[in-house]
């Protein structure tokens, strides 16, 4: 791939994306023939923001490639906490590590903390900004499930603040896709992002309800809506309450709809979904794995070069 | 004499920035960043009449003459701005502000959550966008009263 760092999926072609999928497809088949490809590589862990799944699949593709991680720990535990700036503390890791993967909860920290240092960055997540690898996965699983030519999708819930949907979005654009925003007015996609998809050429639909669009999807993507987010509780819970899926819902939907979730869940699909041959979050959670392994191995290349 | 050049007289050598936006002048001086604390000789007119603009700020700055790089940044809250180059009181050149492709360390980022709002050693960057500016960090995009955000405004 040509990037050293992967701070944004706007930086994604289709061919690197597409490059990722293919790889990612093929060590899902067949894991054995990569599980010694990055013996000696260390992968630095800076997590500023808690993280279960990302840093777990994250650590786990490392080890099923033969590397190894080193973790900067929480930050309660570290020299952020003595107020140490980001530029110092990314500049002191990189000596530690062959490459990095930073989640920090500052929107554009991975893009500043990239012109920093020479190892290959990964942005596991800059705020409310960006999360690209959350995008390869999903795309991964869209793929797997729904095709990504001739895609209807929906993505619902905070669109506003949800990093995974903006990522999502842009990286998108590069397929023939339609895509539905369902949210309420207040938590509506960003104006950047709005501006990038008319950029490339896409047609923006929003809903403020899923059920009149729900029967033309192909793919339901949910997201949570964040308590924080509403200084007033009553108004969260009035919000919240409308973009809820359950399996009575869905009956309305496609045979084929594939129910897709970044997780954690609190309690926008209801756990009667998980039954259902709709839901593919869990599924979608593990392909984090494969896909991620596929990244590190090709920005790390092989590790006796 | 005219009744203009009675408020502020010409000067010898330097920049006069004509044709503000009436009421932009003070914060032309913020993002040229000039506060006098170089000794330098900075006259301003505010509300000044004009044919052009109806009412027109201008800024004369003796002793320096401002680069057409340094000069683009204008064009965000004064597109409309001409820049005169004097030398011995002759006007020597005269040139608009265009628009640069990108402007860096004179704006704040609107987006308090910007890693440009914190304490990092980086200066801010925005892209200029046919309306607006666009954060090279966070992506968020000023349209609205791009004055407010001037460093140091």
């Amino acid at each position: 791939m040509r990037h050293d760092h992967i701070t944004s999926a706007k930086q994604l072609s289709r061919e690197d994306i597409l490059t990722v999928l293919d790889r990612a497809s093929e060590i899902a088949a067949d894991p054995a023939s990569v599980s010694q490809k990055q013996q000696g590589s260390l992968l630095g862990l800076l997590f500023f923001e808690p993280s279960t799944r990302t840093k777990m699949s994250f650590s786990a593709a490392m080890k099923r490639l033969g590397g190894d991680t080193v973790d900067m720990g929480p930050v309660d535990h570290s020299s952020v906490k003595k107020g140490e700036s980001l530029a110092d503390t990314i500049r002191v890791v990189e000596g530690y590590a062959d490459a990095l993967v930073m989640r920090h909860p500052s929107e554009g920290s991975a893009q500043m903390a990239s012109e920093f240092v020479d190892v290959p960055l990964i942005n596991a997540g800059d705020g409310a900004g960006q999360h690209p690898t959350q995008t390869l996965l999903d795309l991964y699983t869209i793929r797997e499930n729904a095709g990504l030519n001739d895609l209807t999708i929906g993505i619902m819930g905070d669109l506003k603040y949800g990093r995974t949907v903006h990522s999502l979005a842009h990286a998108l654009t590069n397929f023939n896709t339609r895509q539905h925003f369902i949210s309420p007015e207040t938590l509506k996609l960003p104006r950047s992002v709005r501006y990038d998809l008319h950029d490339g050429g896409t047609e923006i639909k929003t809903h403020t309800d899923i059920e009149a669009i729900l029967p033309e999807l192909d793919v339901l993507y949910v997201t949570r809506i964040q308590e924080e987010r509403f200084p007033d509780k009553n108004e969260y819970r009035e919000v919240a309450g409308q973009y809820q899926i359950d399996a009575e819902l869905l009956e309305q939907a496609r045979d084929e709809l594939t129910v897709m979730h970044p997780l954690p869940r609190v309690d926008e699909i209801a756990t009667d979904v998980d039954k259902t041959d709709h839901a593919t979050y869990f599924e979608q959670a593990h392909n984090g794995v494969p896909v991620r392994m596929a990244l590190l191995d090709l920005l790390l290349g092989d590790s006796d070069e | 004499m005219s009744e203009q050049e009675l408020r502020v007289s010409k000067i010898e050598n330097g920049t006069v920035i004509d044709h503000i936006a009436g009421g932009q002048a003070l914060n032309v001086l913020a993002i040229l960043d000039i506060d006098g604390s170089r000794g330098e000789v900075v006259s301003v007119g505010i509300n000044v009449p004009s044919d052009r603009l109806g009412r027109k700020d201008v800024v004369k700055v003796e002793d320096r003459e401002l680069s057409q790089s340094e000069v683009d940044v204008l064009s965000l809250i004064a597109p409309a701005a001409t820049i005169n180059i004097i030398r011995d009181y002759e006007v020597k050149e005269k040139h608009r502000v265009e628009r640069p492709e990108a402007v860096t360390g004179v704006l704040n980022c609107a987006n308090p959550n910007c890693i440009t709002n914190e304490n990092e050693p980086i200066e801010s960057s925005f892209a200029v966008l046919e309306n607006g500016v666009r954060c090279a960090y966070c992506d968020t995009i000023i349209r609205d009263s791009i004055a407010d955000y001037i460093r140091g405004a």
